[in-house]
């Protein structure tokens, strides 16, 4: 799975770094920072669950 | 809709919102499950304006409501449905919050706090939230039951701590605790509060002063420093911005402190399994949020313009919306038996924090003082009980946030 995020969008909930800690973390302007690009399987649920929790859709999950 | 509620026509016969708890204190208005059934966008009477508004039951409604950016949080907008007495006249002269704004004021406002509340901070904050409940709890083995949780703990915490993050003296926190008891006190006059609230404001009006001339590390001085970066905001934009956070972060969190208490000790086999393994603690206290939802009616709306709802029904421009979260929170098409309070429930999705562009930015700071609060009184205090039947407890029954006046616990 690919994951992008629009840091735009973003108003920095802190949702996504709750959910899946390992994947994504904020920057210091409080917008996400996307840690891993391609997460493993194992991070797979975690991520699925931040992306789905976004408020405003900032996360873009590529499960090709 | 129609103008019914200005010539008071039908507004006799229309619920009045938002509805109470009396009923069942600890639940969302059990109204809302009739109504969830029979007519899920229902049309009622918002107490503060008397202007009629849909109220909405469904999780998939209000989802969608609040995650619409066509759905507005102006206040100066003629069809919000305010949750706090503003006369009409006034609505252009008054310094609303940014929560109740839209993009780009919204956002530019918005950018200026969230650096304060990324995950890195507040991970910085937890040791000093572990050492002030620590304390706290200190304070009340000493002093030995029977007290009031929320004078000894629900109350003190939330606010020493922004009193440190805001930057200001701690010998100040009496101007914080005044402000969170006079704010949340049962027998607070009009007059109380509103003093209460123009003596906060004239502290962070000064504080923010000297916090620009004499800056420090902390969060006012932060943020008073961006100041010259942001040309569309001023120094009472600042205090505006200070203002807010001290309303929605100290209250907010003691009642969930207050009221989570008494949750747990009615689940007595939950909260020992949570004793027992506090990986358990962090879903816990999502459950908690959704099951208390104590800012239910904080999530309103108003159209900018015609929406349809999953049920085909239609909102349209200039309608305001109460996007009910607690009755989102309770709908069982998303939490199966939403009555019951089950921390084994994946709570995930709940509506708690709000959903879309005004979604809470305090989520995570509030997550750690609760779980550093629940994690440490129920451990330190194994044999905590409530003092009172909780079914008798005084609730916050009329305020903007649920609440306990307080919670009289013994061990
Ligand atoms: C358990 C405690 C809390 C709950 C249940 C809660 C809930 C909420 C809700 C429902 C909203 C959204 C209103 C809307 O969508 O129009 C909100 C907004 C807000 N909250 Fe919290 N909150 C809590 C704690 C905090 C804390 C600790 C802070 C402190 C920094 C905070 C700061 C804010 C601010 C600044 C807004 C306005 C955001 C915006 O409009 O963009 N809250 N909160
Ligand atoms: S959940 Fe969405 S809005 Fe919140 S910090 Fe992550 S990307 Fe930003």
């Amino acid at each position: 799975m690919r994951i992008s995020v629009d840091r735009e969008a973003c108003v920095g909930s802190g949702n996504c770094v709750f959910f899946a800690q390992g994947v994504f973390d904020q920057h210091p302007d409080g917008r996400v920072l996307l840690l891993v690009g391609e997460p493993d399987e194992g991070l797979r649920a975690a991520t699925l669950t931040a992306a789905a929790n976004c408020p405003v859709q900032a996360i873009s999950v590529n499960d090709a | 809709m129609t103008e019914n509620a200005e010539t008071g026509s039908t507004t006799g016969s229309l619920p009045v919102f938002p509805l109470d708890r009396r009923k069942c204190p600890l639940s969302v208005p059990q109204e809302y499950e009739a109504m969830r059934a029979d007519e899920p966008v229902a049309e009622v009477v918002n107490r503060m304006t008397g202007k009629q508004a849909w109220a909405l039951t469904r999780y998939a409604d209000v989802r969608q409501v609040l995650g619409d950016p066509s759905m507005s949080s102006n206040a100066r907008n003629p069809g919000y449905p305010h949750q706090f007495q503003v006369p009409e006249e006034m609505l252009p002269y008054i310094a609303f919050p940014f929560a109740a704004m839209d993009p780009p004021e919204h956002t530019v406002r918005r950018r200026m706090v969230i650096p304060e509340f990324t995950a890195k901070r507040i991970a910085d904050l937890k040791p000093r939230t572990q050492a002030i409940v620590d304390a706290r709890i200190d304070a009340m083995l000493a002093k030995g039951g029977p007290v009031d949780l929320v004078a000894e703990l629900a109350v003190p915490v939330p606010s020493l701590q922004f009193c440190e993050l805001l930057g200001a003296d701690t010998e100040h926190i009496s101007y914080f605790r005044n402000y969170a008891e006079t704010t949340t006190g049962r027998d607070s006059s009009m007059e109380a509060v509103a003093g209460a609230i123009a003596e906060m404001d004239e502290f962070l009006d000064e504080l923010i002063t000297e916090k620009t001339r004499n800056p420090g590390e902390d969060l006012l001085s932060r943020i008073a420093a961006k100041l010259p970066e942001e040309p569309t905001l001023g120094h009472d934009d600042l205090v505006a911005i200070a203002r807010l956070l001290v309303i929605a972060g100290s209250d907010t969190t003691a009642n969930v402190i207050s009221l989570g208490t008494a949750v747990f000790l009615e689940h007595p086999e939950q909260l020992d399994e949570v004793r027992r393994d506090p990986s358990l603690l962090p879903g816990a206290i999502e459950e908690l949020l959704r099951f208390l939802s104590i800012l239910d009616s904080a999530t309103v709306r108003v159209a900018t313009k015609d929406i349809e709802l999953s049920g085909g029904e239609t909102v349209r421009e200039g309608e305001g919306v109460l996007a009910l979260n607690g009755a989102a929170n309770w709908d069982p098409a998303r939490y199966p038996d939403p009555h019951r309070f089950d921390i084994h429930r994946d709570a995930e999705g709940h509506m708690a924090f709000s959903y879309g562009n005004h979604m809470c930015p305090g989520a995570n700071l509030a997550r750690m003082q609760l779980e550093v609060v629940f994690g440490t009184l129920f451990t330190r205090i194994p044999g905590l009980r409530l003092a009172a039947p909780a079914d008798e407890l005084p609730y916050m029954f009329d305020a903007h946030a649920y609440g306990l006046h307080e919670l009289p616990v013994t061990w």
